[in-house]
């Protein structure tokens, strides 16, 4: 048996001897994630965010909304009925970073899409408690005004190109383009379905004048939730508790 | 002499280093000022350059005065203790302490009065809550570990830091760190991973600040005059070391570009969220719990004036605890898209773990033994071991919150929270406080603190905040988890999600005050500390006698 004095004499062996120790569980716990193929399960209507919704995703993370809302349907009875089918893994494949949230303070939000109007989305964005008298949410008002910055968005798909979303070269070539088609119902809009299909296309803040921040935020509202097709998935599966 | 003086007078090695360092960083970051569009790296490059610049003026001053400052130092004395550095951080940790409370504070009202928001930007709970979180680990938390892990490496083992420059670079670098990372959050530079907000740049500079820290805190080990290396340098190296594995590893992302400060995290869905959780569990448990029991492993032997209760029990606890802690992450994502054997395998480790935390904590309690009778005279030893007694409940409240059955009501709720602060605040903040105490008196050649009184102020009333803000937090957090999951009699759910936000708001404002009585102590603390180090001595019917108390020099 080692005398422990070795650890206390030699703070080398001491520092070794904790990183050993410290490496073990995530080695055993983490590492599989990336290689056991049922992690993820396989459906169909995953596809990467289009342009728009991603800035609207960097709008969302920005301003901190994980620290209030889930994007995580536990799979127990009252949060499916409350929310809808429990959330898969395969839903946020494409989320850098993922989103699950660790807090309700205000409801989930992995299904919200499509669940409320935009007009409703943008009052309430603007004027949380005007539209729910008891809600504890900050007013967003100033996302109205703000015109979205979408330059640099060749760069932001590419950057995800490299920890793997699968954007090709044509989405990257065309981001820019797609930002401005997907709030524009007179675009041409046959190319941008065509890479993100079901992607939904119009002015959502109500103002075709200004492409605003508060465009890419319900863009990104809208589609949560709405991409994989739960009728031809089987999700109410056995340990719903 | 005067060859004494022209030799000391050139630069040490590490000074040459981090002059040249801090010269190519100055320049890069102004040119990055120069290019960028990102309104929030021109910013973050400006402080940059211009903290860069001071860290030069501030070499070259000690250049100059380094020849005068030899000259002063006593002959003969054995050891020359770096003690600036550990003032320099005793002032920042209070410093920090109070912006993190009063920011927490701020946005525990926000919840219960939310035109406190002032639909603002910058000042919204969204962006607000990671400057709490950050400020009071990271900032607070940080400081008074950098700072109680250079005094107790040192006097251990009776050897100097290593460096001139290295320990002032760990500790003005680990400053800009937190300014960076506070700047950015209400600027909404973030990456959207709870406790590890700060964007790519901000991490890559508090790597080479901690890889820093590491080789000060092992040169001192290196230097050791005494055998064995004291049980509590065992914890702070784990906790140097865990944490810069955690950092590195949690926190890999690709920039969009050089001149961005946003970043795409390397991971996705499943495999970042437990990534996260490894990282974010382990925060706990390598920095405020591995960190914070190096501090207890000293300060709490050195103020009831006995041994450590067992040898043998702290090896035990301490490969236990580093060992089990790192598995306990999954336990966050119960019942999510994470596989079962995962998470079945976090809640084991997480009730496992329940036995060397309270390995710790018995052998923290029973350090009194023979002493208990100073738990009425000293308020110091009071808060300390408080502080240990909190530790025994809320490293109780935590594997019984990680068994799947308690989790799926305690999960996204206040109970959380509530158990957080338990710890945070019980724990955390109040043995910090009690090595304050101790190091202020020791630190400016004080008999004692300033006043005692105020001490026993201090703690009773920020105990009474703590017992506020925990008992509301466990009423809402069990009554929301209750409502979200009642069934009317036709079997339906009983509550739309807003009737249970709305059951929340009284509980809110017990909590905000609370927290508010936490903040009073705290300043209370300020005061009395202020006045210790300026040598007053307030006139008290019950101080203690001289010789209870605790000089700095019968250290271990």
């Amino acid at each position: 048996m080692i005398k422990h004095e070795v650890f206390e004499k030699n703070s080398i062996i001491l520092l070794i001897g904790i990183l050993i120790v410290v490496s073990i569980g995530g080695l055993i716990e983490i590492a599989p994630l990336f290689f056991l193929e049922s992690t993820i399960e396989k459906v169909k209507g995953m596809r990467p965010y289009s342009p728009l919704e991603l800035a609207g995703r960097n709008i969302y993370i920005r301003e901190g909304c994980y620290n209030c809302h889930s994007q995580m349907i536990r799979s127990l009875k009252d949060e499916v009925e409350r929310y809808g089918p429990y959330s898969l893994a395969a839903e946020s494949m494409y989320d850098h970073p993922f989103q699950w949230g660790s807090k309700r303070t205000g409801p989930d939000l992995a299904r919200v899409g499509s669940k409320y109007s935009d007009d409703w989305h943008r009052e309430h964005l603007v004027n949380p408690r005007g539209i729910v008298p008891e809600s504890v949410m900050p007013g967003y008002p100033f996302l109205l005004d703000t015109p979205l910055y979408y330059k640099d968005m060749k760069e932001h798909l590419e950057a995800n190109r490299m920890v793997g979303v699968p954007y090709s070269d044509e989405m990257i070539e065309t981001a820019m383009e797609d930002v401005r088609s997907q709030v524009d119902p007179d675009a041409d809009t046959d190319g941008l379905l065509a890479r993100y299909p079901k992607a939904q296309v119009r002015d959502f803040d109500g103002n075709p004048k200004v492409l605003s921040e508060m465009d890419a935020l319900i863009a990104y509202l809208q589609m949560l939730g709405t991409l994989v097709d739960f009728s031809a998935y089987k999700a109410d599966g056995p340990d719903l508790r | 002499m005067t060859r004494e003086i022209t030799a000391n007078a050139r630069l040490s090695v590490d000074g040459w280093v981090t002059a040249g360092a801090l010269l190519i960083g100055a320049f890069y970051a102004t040119l990055t000022a120069a290019r960028t569009e990102d309104p929030v790296m021109s910013v973050h490059a400006y402080i940059f350059a211009g903290a860069f610049i001071l860290g030069l003026f501030g070499i070259i001053k000690a250049y100059f005065d380094n020849s005068e400052r030899l000259a002063d130092q006593p002959a003969g004395t054995s050891i020359q203790y770096n003690l600036d550095i550990i003032k320099a951080g005793v002032i920042a940790s209070v410093f920090w302490g109070i912006a993190g409370f009063l920011a927490g504070d701020t946005i525990a009202f926000q919840l219960a009065y939310p035109d406190l928001n002032f639909d603002t930007s910058f000042f919204n709970f969204g962006r607000l809550r990671p400057l709490h979180t950050s400020a009071v680990i990271f900032a607070f938390g940080g400081n008074v570990l950098i700072a109680t892990s250079f005094y107790v490496v040192q006097r251990t083992c009776k050897a100097r830091l290593p460096g001139t420059f290295a320990p002032w670079f760990v500790f003005w670098g680990y400053q800009l760190f937190i300014v960076i990372a506070a700047t950015g959050y209400l600027m909404g530079a973030t990456q959207g991973k709870e406790y590890a907000e700060p964007e790519w740049y901000t991490d890559l500079w508090l790597t080479l600040v901690w890889v820093v820290y590491l080789f000060v805190f092992l040169g001192t080990l290196w230097k050791r005059q005494e055998p064995h290396i004291y049980v509590a340098n065992w914890f702070y190296l784990a906790f140097i070391a865990t944490i810069a594995m955690l950092h590195i590893i949690n926190n890999l992302a690709v920039p969009v570009s050089w001149t961005s400060s946003k970043s795409y995290i390397l991971f996705a869905g499943v495999q970042d969220a437990l990534t996260q959780w490894w990282y974010g569990h382990n925060a706990v448990g390598f920095f405020l719990t591995a960190g914070f029991l190096g501090i207890m492993y000293y300060f709490v032997p050195k103020r009831a004036g006995r041994p450590v209760y067992s040898y043998r029990l702290s090896i035990v606890h301490f490969w236990s605890l580093i060992f089990m802690y790192i598995w306990a992450g999954p336990h966050h994502l119960h019942y999510t898209a994470l596989p079962d054997w995962a998470q079945t395998l976090g809640m084991t480790f997480s009730i496992m773990l329940w036995m060397p935390s309270w390995g710790g904590m018995i052998n923290g309690l029973m350090t009194l033994s023979g002493a208990w009778d100073k738990l009425r005279t000293d308020p110091v030893l009071r808060m300390l071991v408080v502080s240990v007694a909190f530790y025994g409940m809320s490293t109780f409240e935590g594997p019984v919150m990680a068994i799947k059955a308690v989790n799926s009501l305690s999960h996204y709720t206040d109970w959380t929270i509530g158990h957080v602060h338990s710890g945070a605040l019980g724990w955390v903040a109040y043995v910090s406080f009690g090595a304050l105490y101790c190091l202020v008196p020791w630190l400016w050649n004080r008999t004692q603190l300033y006043s005692l009184k105020l001490v026993s102020y201090h703690f009773w009333i920020s105990t009474f905040g703590i017992l506020l803000y925990i008992t509301s937090m466990w009423v809402s957090g069990i009554l929301q988890g209750l409502m979200w999951r009642a069934y009317n009699d036709l079997g339906f759910l009983e509550y739309s999600f807003v009737e249970t936000v709305e059951a929340m708001n009284p509980f809110y404002w017990i909590r905000a005050i609370g927290g508010a009585f936490f903040v009073v102590g705290a300043l209370i603390m300020a005061y009395n500390l202020w006045r210790t180090a300026r040598g007053d001595l307030r006139v008290e019917s019950r101080s203690l006698p001289p010789e209870a108390v605790p000089s700095p020099v019968a250290a271990a």
